[in-house]
C-alpha cells in the first residue's frame, strides 16, 4: 500500500465512501489511488465507483494539495465587492495562479462558489476557517498565519 | 407590512451556546406539548392546517410532506434537516445555526415524533465546518437534558456539492454516492434515505415548527397573505448599505427589504432566489415577497446602476453549469451551451438568432432537466431577455 495505511470497511459499510474518502483526504491532503483501491476491495464494488464519488465533490482531490487551501469566493455577491482584487492579492503574494499550488507545498489557491459569506463579502475559506471583509491589504497577513 | 420575529425571535436573546437560555424562554415547551398531549397524526393536522410551505425554494406544502411519511410503511423512517444552502447569496441558514441552534433541535425532534422517525440527520454544508462544534455542543446538551426520548439525531457533513441541497442528491450523498438527482416517484416521503420514509426539511421551516405548536396553526395563519404563511427570512447582499439577515412578513413589498432596510441606492435590479432565482427589474421594486410572486429561498442580490446584466447572466449560468450534477443531459448540455452563448454576448459578438437559441434552450431545459436545478436554470436568461433585451440588442455583432 506504498506505505499508506488503509482504512478499513466493510462491505456492508457502503453509506461511509465519503466518509471515508474525507478522512483520507483529510490524512494525506488528496485521496490517494492507493486508498481509492483498498475502499474498493473492502467494500466489493468496482474501483471507477470510488473514483466516480472521489472526482465528483469540491472538498474532495484526487491529486495532491498543498497543506493549507485557500478558497476565494468568486461568487456574484463577493464578485460585486471586488473579489478580483483579493485573487490578485494572492497571486501576487504567493506567485501562483487559481488551481495552482506553491513550490514548497505551503498552499493551493482556489476559486469556489458561494460559501454563504455574503454579507461579509469578499470573503474566503482557508482550509476550514472563515475570512471575512477582506481588503488586499488584509491578505498578507491573513495568509501568514499559515505554516 | 412590517418585520416579525418569528423564525429569529431567539437570536440574540439566548446564548447559543447554553441550553438554559434557551428553556427560559419557553424552549422545548412544544415538545413537551406533543409529547404529553398530541398523537402524531395532531401534530402533521396542526402543521397542515397552519399552511408552512418549504423555505428552501421549492415552497411545498410541509404538513402534506409530513403527513405522507407519517402514514408511509416503513420501519425506519428518517427525518433530515437540511443545512446545505449553497444557493448564491443565502446566508440565513448560517445565521441561525450560529444564534439558535436549540430551535432547530426541537423542530427536529417533534418532526421525529410527527412521522415516527427514530433518527435524524442535520446535513451541514461542507462551507459551515466551523459550524459543527457549535452544532454538535448543542446536541449534546439536548441529550444531558434527557430530552431525546430515543431519538438518534446525527450531524452528516457535506463534501462541497451545490446540488445537494436538492433533496434526492442529498440523500444520496449521505448514502456515500455521487449526489446526484433521483427520478421521481418514488417521493422521499414514501421512499427516500436508504428505500425508507423520510422527510427533509430546511432549517428555516424546522425553525417554525416549534412556535406554531405553542401558538397553534390559528396563530400563524393569520400571518403573511391566503398562500404564504408565516414570515421568511431573507439574506441581503450585493450593492447595498446594510447586507445582512432580515425577517419579514410574507406579502411584504421587495422595496420595504431592499430601499429600507438594507439601504439600497440607485437600484437597477435584484436577484431573488439565487442562481436559479428570478432576475426583477427596478420598476417591478413593490412585487411582494411571497410564494405566489418571487421568494426562492429568501437570497436577495441588489445590482446597481453601474451593473451589467449579461455579465451577472453569464455568472450566474457559470455557477450553474459548474454545478450540475451532469445526470441529465439537458441540464448538463444546456448549461454549457449557455454560457458559450453569453460569452459571445459578452464580446459584442451576439447575434438575433442566438438569442432566439437562448430561449428555445430554456424552454427545452424548463420541460425536461430531472430536478429543479435544470429546469429552474433558465430563469436569469429568460428574465433578462425579457426586462433587458437591449442590453442583448447591443450586443449584437454589427
Amino acid at each position: 500500500m506504498a506505505g499508506k495505511e488503509v482504512i478499513i470497511t466493510r462491505p456492508e459499510d457502503r453509506s461511509d465512501l465519503v466518509v471515508r474518502l474525507k478522512e483520507a483526504q483529510r490524512r494525506y491532503g488528496y485521496v490517494p489511488e492507493e486508498v481509492m483501491a483498498a475502499l474498493a476491495e473492502s467494500l466489493t464494488i468496482p474501483i471507477h465507483e470510488v473514483y466516480g464519488v472521489a472526482s465528483f465533490y469540491s472538498f474532495l482531490s484526487t491529486r495532491p494539495l498543498g497543506r493549507n487551501v485557500i478558497r476565494v469566493c468568486k461568487s456574484l455577491p463577493c464578485y460585486l465587492k471586488s473579489a478580483e482584487m483579493i485573487m490578485q492579492a494572492v497571486e501576487k503574494e504567493l506567485g501562483i495562479g487559481p488551481g495552482e499550488t506553491t513550490p514548497d507545498g505551503r498552499f493551493t489557491f482556489e476559486l469556489t462558489n458561494c460559501i454563504g459569506l455574503c454579507d461579509h463579502a469578499p470573503a474566503m475559506l482557508i482550509n476550514q476557517d472563515p475570512h471575512v471583509d477582506l481588503t488586499p491589504k488584509k491578505i498578507k497577513q491573513v495568509l501568514g498565519a499559515y505554516k | 407590512m412590517p418585520q416579525q420575529r418569528v423564525v429569529l425571535k431567539n437570536c440574540d436573546v439566548i446564548d447559543p451556546k447554553r441550553i438554559d437560555s434557551y428553556l427560559e424562554k419557553d424552549g422545548f415547551k412544544a415538545l413537551a406539548k406533543v409529547r404529553h398531549e398530541m398523537a402524531p397524526e395532531q401534530v402533521t393536522g396542526e402543521i397542515k392546517a397552519s399552511g408552512l410551505r418549504g423555505r428552501g425554494g421549492a415552497g411545498f406544502p410541509c404538513g402534506i410532506k409530513w403527513e405522507g411519511a407519517r402514514t408511509a410503511p416503513g420501519e425506519n423512517k428518517y427525518v433530515i434537516g437540511n443545512a446545505d444552502e449553497g444557493e448564491v447569496g443565502t446566508f440565513k441558514d448560517r445565521y441561525i445555526l450560529e444564534k439558535d441552534p436549540f430551535t432547530l433541535i426541537e423542530g427536529m425532534l417533534i418532526a421525529g415524533y410527527a412521522i415516527g422517525a427514530g433518527q435524524g440527520y442535520i446535513y451541514l454544508r461542507a462551507e459551515y465546518h466551523y459550524l459543527l462544534d457549535h452544532l454538535q455542543n448543542a446536541i449534546e446538551q439536548v441529550k444531558q437534558k434527557g430530552l431525546m426520548d430515543g431519538f438518534g439525531l446525527e450531524i452528516r457533513e457535506g463534501t462541497g456539492a451545490y446540488i445537494c441541497g436538492e433533496e434526492s442528491a442529498l440523500m444520496d450523498s449521505i448514502e456515500g454516492k455521487r449526489s446526484e438527482a433521483r427520478y421521481r416517484p418514488p417521493f422521499p416521503t414514501t421512499s427516500g434515505l436508504w428505500g425508507q420514509p423520510t422527510i427533509i426539511n430546511n432549517v428555516e421551516t424546522l425553525m417554525n415548527i416549534p412556535p406554531i405548536i405553542l401558538n397553534g396553526a390559528g396563530w400563524f395563519s393569520q400571518i403573511g397573505t391566503e398562500r404564504s404563511k408565516g414570515t421568511k427570512v431573507f439574506s441581503v447582499s450585493g450593492d447595498v448599505e446594510r447586507p445582512g439577515v432580515y425577517e419579514m412578513v410574507l406579502g411584504s413589498p421587495l422595496r420595504e427589504l431592499v430601499e429600507g432596510l438594507a439601504m439600497a441606492k440607485n437600484v437597477r435590479l435584484v436577484q431573488i432566489g439565487g442562481a436559479t432565482g428570478r432576475l426583477l427589474p427596478y420598476a417591478q421594486m413593490d412585487t411582494p415577497l411571497a410564494f405566489e410572486a418571487v421568494l426562492g429561498a429568501g437570497a436577495v442580490t441588489v445590482y446597481n446602476q453601474s451593473r451589467d446584466v449579461i455579465d451577472i447572466v453569464r455568472r450566474t449560468m457559470e455557477f450553474l453549469a459548474e454545478e450540475s450534477c451532469g445526470k441529465c443531459t439537458p441540464c448538463r448540455q444546456g448549461t454549457e451551451v449557455m454560457v458559450e452563448i453569453l460569452d459571445k454576448f459578452q464580446k459584442g459578438e451576439g447575434s438575433r438568432k442566438e438569442m432566439q437559441n437562448l430561449e428555445d434552450l430554456s424552454s427545452a431545459m424548463m420541460l425536461s432537466s430531472l430536478c429543479g436545478l435544470g429546469q429552474a436554470a433558465p430563469n436569469a436568461v429568460m428574465d433578462s431577455l425579457q426586462h433587458f433585451r437591449d442590453d442583448y440588442e447591443k450586443r449584437v455583432a454589427k
